[in-house]
């Protein structure tokens, strides 16, 4: 068959290809076809739902069938006018800026205590960071038990003290702060490591300088430790305050956003709004509003963290 | 001297309190279901019908498998694809690259729950709900730009010479990078395979959509499935939340210095 045939070009073509081939493999260019895959990957799961999340945003959809309509800034407007809104986000900002100060707290706390030369010492660390590799959701679903009003370990000690039993997870406010502690005796082992870190890294000399010169304990902390603590009290309140506006495990396993939407946050709303109540325009306005949050939020503390940073 | 037993009784106090939820779980799972008495109570003896029952209702076993090829998958991905991406951004630092850097790194603080919506819905669209492969590359998505911030800095501390040595000989750099660089990278690989890997291993906010199935679920999302299910039954719960535990906390407990090490590692260097 004719078409089979190789075409008299092809042989000279063949030369030549290799050739050039060749050449642009040994060129330095040749080695970004390196990064292809991961950014073929960032472009498909990251940068076009994004931007497809604006355009679901504007439009009035259950989440499923193929019926868009498009509705403007119906969904932002509606938004504002949303009274669970307001709680929603004062949850999340609880979430996210109370864990913060707990974590670093009580990490710097029980990293003070342990940089000494103590007994125990690598045990009281095991121990405290054990929670981090633990799934937050189990974590909650522990912390239920300790929490319920039927039989639960809180309640057992508040009739033991003679105490009525209080339904602790019923009140939506102080379910907020009860999931929030929740979250930071998870969390608070990695900003205890990243302080110890911090400390280690403290120039023995610097003390020895600060106690010829006087200074008693809290004046070497005040002016030795801590600024030159700078750099891990960036990284913490960082890794915190993004990892607490995000929550949403131990949230699910403890209230899931209840009584009625009390301890709701960001991420458990959009959760409802899309898969429960079917308003898929609603909850992607909502999943940008969450970004904006976290990108303003994060980037600001890294910006304004930075600067006051202390270099040895 | 009173320092010294006031700060050994603080410390014995304070691991008290951190041992309580465990001290409380696993007192749980222990007792049968008929037992009415304070969770803080000690068990009479070990009755082990409710590791039995959680292990055959919250289909553990099934869950334990999909978890080992999830986290497997996304972490072999994510490491390669990442070293992959690292090597012509540390060696080739072009302006254009550096930008490419600059987003790489940028996508480390997009919350992946904000893009939920789209993302299902794109994940619907290409029939990936269900399948291991979607929520395979969603995870290694979401992991690489830290995976490729780790690896790139990391690459920074391996001498040019080598690359040199390998080109003096006749390797392409194809060939150094696979040849000569990747087996240094050991040192952070470990890093990223026990950060992103305790990271995988006890998702649930993705596993919960991309996964919902009976028979594709992970162990966080059966657990969940099952607790829903026999919420009152709380001794069959605990034996669950145990069981789902105790894979990474048996791993943790042999190789601690590891694990704090290397996620204090990425934490800091993120």
């Amino acid at each position: 068959m004719p078409s089979q045939q190789p075409s008299p070009v092809r042989p000279a073509g063949a030369a030549v290809k290799p050739g050039y081939i060749r050449t642009f493999f040994r060129s330095s260019s040749a080695l970004n076809l390196m990064y292809v895959p991961a950014l073929f990957l960032f472009g498909i799961f990251i940068v076009y739902p994004l931007i497809k999340g604006v355009q679901i945003s504007f439009t009035e959809w259950d989440g499923y069938s193929q019926h868009h309509t498009w509705v403007g800034l119906k969904k932002y407007t509606q938004m504002f006018h949303d009274k669970k809104i307001g709680t929603t986000v004062r949850n999340t900002l609880i979430y996210g800026i109370g864990s913060t100060l707990f974590q670093n707290l009580l990490g710097l706390a029980y990293a003070l205590f342990l940089d000494r030369k103590i007994k125990g010492k690598g045990l009281m660390r095991t121990i405290v960071y054990l929670p981090v590799i633990i799934s937050p959701l189990i974590m909650g679903y522990i912390f239920y038990f300790f929490f319920q009003y039927d039989g639960g370990a809180l309640n057992d000690i508040w009739t033991l003290l003679q105490l009525e039993p209080i339904d602790w997870l019923a009140n939506g406010r102080r379910a907020v702060w009860i999931i929030t502690l929740v979250n930071t005796y998870q969390y608070m082992g990695v900003a205890m490591i990243i302080y110890l870190g911090g400390l280690q890294s403290v120039p023995k000399e610097y003390y020895e300088a600060a106690q010829i010169d006087g200074a008693r304990w809290w004046a070497q902390f005040r002016n030795v430790t801590w600024p030159l603590l700078a750099p891990a009290i960036t990284v913490n309140i960082v890794l915190n305050i993004i990892g607490g506006l995000k929550l949403f495990d131990v949230i699910v396993a403890m209230t899931n956003g209840g009584p009625g939407y009390a301890s709701q946050s960001l991420s458990t709303m959009m959760y409802n709004l899309y898969f429960a109540r079917q308003d898929a325009g609603y909850a992607a306005a909502l999943g940008n509003l969450m970004f904006a949050i976290i990108c303003v939020i994060s980037l600001s503390m890294l910006f304004l963290l930075r600067r006051k940073e202390v270099r040895i | 001297m009173i320092g010294k037993i006031g700060g050994r009784m603080a410390m014995l106090l304070v691991l008290a309190v951190h041992l309580v939820p465990f001290y409380m779980l696993i007192n749980l799972s222990f007792k049968p279901s008929e037992d009415n008495s304070s969770k803080w109570q000690p068990a009479r003896s070990l009755y082990t019908d409710n590791f039995v029952n959680a292990w055959n209702n919250a289909h553990i076993g099934r869950a334990l498998y999909t978890n080992i090829v999830v986290t497997f998958c996304s972490i072999a991905l994510v490491v390669l694809i990442g070293a992959l991406a690292a090597y012509p951004l540390d060696r080739h630092r072009t302006r254009w690259n550096q930008f490419i850097y600059g987003l790489c790194v940028s996508c480390l603080i997009v919350p992946a729950l904000t893009i939920l919506v789209p993302l299902y819905k794109f994940i619907v669209d290409i029939g990936g709900i269900n399948h291991y492969w979607a929520t395979i590359l969603i995870q290694v998505t979401f992991s690489l730009p830290l995976s490729i911030f780790l690896l790139t800095g990391f690459m920074g501390t391996v001498p040019k010479e080598l690359d040199e040595a390998g080109y003096i000989d006749g390797c392409n750099r194809f060939a150094i990078f696979f040849r000569i660089i990747l087996p240094l990278l050991k040192p952070i690989v470990a890093t990223i395979v026990i950060v992103i890997g305790v990271q995988i291993w006890n998702d649930y906010q993705f596993s919960v959509f991309f996964l919902q199935k009976p028979g594709v679920q992970t162990i966080p999302v059966a657990l969940s499935m099952f607790i829903s299910q026999f919420h009152s039954n709380v001794n069959w719960v605990a034996a669950g939340c145990l069981m789902g535990m105790l894979p990474l906390t048996v791993l943790y407990l042999f190789l601690q210095k590891y694990f704090i090490k290397g996620m204090a590692d990425g934490a800091v260097k993120g």
